[in-house]
């Protein structure tokens, strides 16, 4: 091989390196700087449309008894550490109350036997985390349709917002948030929405939630609030929290948990 | 055949058009989307680097626990999971609008049929071809014109198999389009599954990828780099096969 070819050689594995290298750096500095970050996570839109454009109203595949994972993974909070929860858990969540506010007619304040006197639904579901981990598990809980057919929506309303017990980390020093996430009426109002205050048979254990957990069953694990304290309809969700819509979605992750 | 003569130490070449215009841009495009999907594809698969066959995660007792993949290896460098994500969709995205770009003009242009099919008497010399390669022999004159056999079955297998199966069970990961096509995912066996597919779909990429660009160096890295960035591919005339 002649010395040429040597250098040339050489020269291109050097280039390599110094692209590769490029790359990454290039990469991280669009990660964080906001307009090329916002480019990138416009697909966003385009996933909602054209994943909801497909099936409106399709099911998630519900499974058997049989199917049921041996031990179903509890992820994020496991067991908040707020005051007004330890006290509501001291009493087997025997004050709770779930407050329904915003643009509703009838806004209310429902226990835990209002909530299972409501219209229910027992469904078999695979919980799909973001981290990529599957569990199957078998809920039961109030239709969520029904509830707000039962405080009746105003025309403005658009968005579900579901605030929660359990805190997580702020951005960087701040002090701790509330989790909170919300959807629209669309996965609001769809057959396999439910509240869940059983799971496997037995009370939704406080691992899971306790006393209650939004499954939202055509979306990743994260949108599955737990510990749901009260349900605000709202038109828009730029005064909630972050404005981003949930949790997740003030810290990096999407809205749309479709995919 | 637009051709140019030049003038060789050794023999006389010529340029020969190689590429088309929407083969090239759509390559590179794909290189670019093929480099980013697996870089935040790995960033994604270190939130729980483990691999299941099934419906469901068994957590005692996993196909696979692979392990993290370095900084230098994900995007972003750092543990970042919603950020790969918002890299993977966008870049899905163009992916496949890419790859639909050049298979609905390889058709149409007949550049499937005329350069990547192979024919019977190209398939019944691949037991040559194969022997040539292991030698590291090159076409360089007439034949160079074509792809041979064994590119011909490579592309082939990577269009039609690989693409397709990389895309269907990245698509099994999304919720909602398991409610819309609840057999996608059985196909594979399940979800989890066909993220194990998803995986080794894309570990069959990047294989094909070393020894594509292996066989580019090889076989003159100027001469290929050209024909991908010009069009125009240099064979020596009047050289015996």
């Amino acid at each position: 091989m002649s010395l040429n070819r040597t250098l040339s050689r050489r020269s291109l594995l050097k280039a390599a390196g110094g692209l590769g290298a490029a790359l990454l750096t290039g990469c991280d500095e669009i990660t964080q700087s906001a307009t090329p970050r916002r480019i990138l996570a416009s697909a966003e839109k385009l996933n909602i449309a054209v994943q909801r454009g497909l099936g409106r109203r399709a099911l998630a595949a519900e499974f058997g008894e049989g199917d049921l994972s041996p031990s179903f993974r509890a992820n994020g909070s496991t067991n908040p550490e707020t005051q007004v929860y330890r006290a509501l858990a001291q009493q087997d969540f025997a004050d709770w109350r779930l407050d329904i506010s915003g643009l509703v007619s009838r806004p209310a304040r429902l226990s835990m036997a209002d909530l299972r006197s409501l219209p229910s639904r027992t469904q078999i579901t695979r919980h799909d985390c973001v981290e990529g981990w599957s569990c199957v598990g078998k809920w039961t809980g109030t239709r969520l349709s029904a509830l707000l057919a039962k405080v009746d929506l105003r025309p403005s309303a658009r968005y579900v917002v579901f605030h929660c017990a359990d805190e997580l980390p702020g951005e960087g020093l701040s002090p701790p948030v509330p989790y909170y996430e919300s959807i629209d009426l669309e996965d609001a109002l769809h057959e396999q929405t439910i509240l869940a205050y059983e799971m496997n048979g037995r009370d939704l254990p406080i691992e899971h939630g306790a006393p209650l957990r939004l499954r939202v069953e055509r979306q990743l694990g994260y949108k599955h609030a737990k510990y749901v304290m009260s349900i605000e309809v709202v038109d828009s969700l730029d005064k909630i929290g972050g404005g981003n819509g949930s949790y997740w979605a003030d810290h990096g992750y999407s809205w749309y948990a479709g995919i | 055949m637009l051709q140019r003569a030049i003038s060789g130490r050794t023999r006389p070449k010529v340029l020969v058009k190689r590429h088309s215009a929407i083969t090239r841009v759509t390559h590179w495009v794909n290189v670019l989307c093929m480099t980013l999907l697996l870089m935040s594809g790995l960033q994604i698969f270190n939130a729980h680097p483990a691999l299941y066959w099934g419906d469901i995660s068994t957590f005692e007792a996993p196909l696979a626990i692979i392990g993290d993949f370095p900084s230098w290896a994900t995007i972003p460098s750092y543990h970042d999971l919603g950020s790969g994500r918002v890299w993977h969709f966008f870049f899905a995205w163009i992916f496949v609008i890419n790859g639909l770009v050049y298979l609905l003009a390889a058709i149409l242009t007949r550049h499937l049929n005329r350069d990547l099919l192979p024919t019977r008497s190209e398939l019944r010399q691949i037991g040559g071809t194969v022997l040539e390669h292991v030698r590291l022999h090159f076409p360089k004159g007439e034949e160079a014109r074509r792809y041979n056999v064994l590119q011909q079955l490579t592309y082939l297998a990577v269009i039609f198999g690989l693409l397709p199966l990389v895309i269907a069970t990245g698509l099994c990961m999304s919720p909602q389009m398991n409610a819309v096509l609840p057999w996608l995912p059985e196909l594979f066996g399940g979800r989890q599954s066909a993220r194990t597919l998803h995986f080794v779909a894309a570990s069959g990429l990047v294989a094909f990828v070393i020894v594509h660009v292996a066989m580019v160096v090889l076989s003159g890295f100027w001469n290929n780099m050209r024909s991908m960035i010009t069009g125009r591919y240099a064979i020596e005339i009047g050289r015996k096969p």
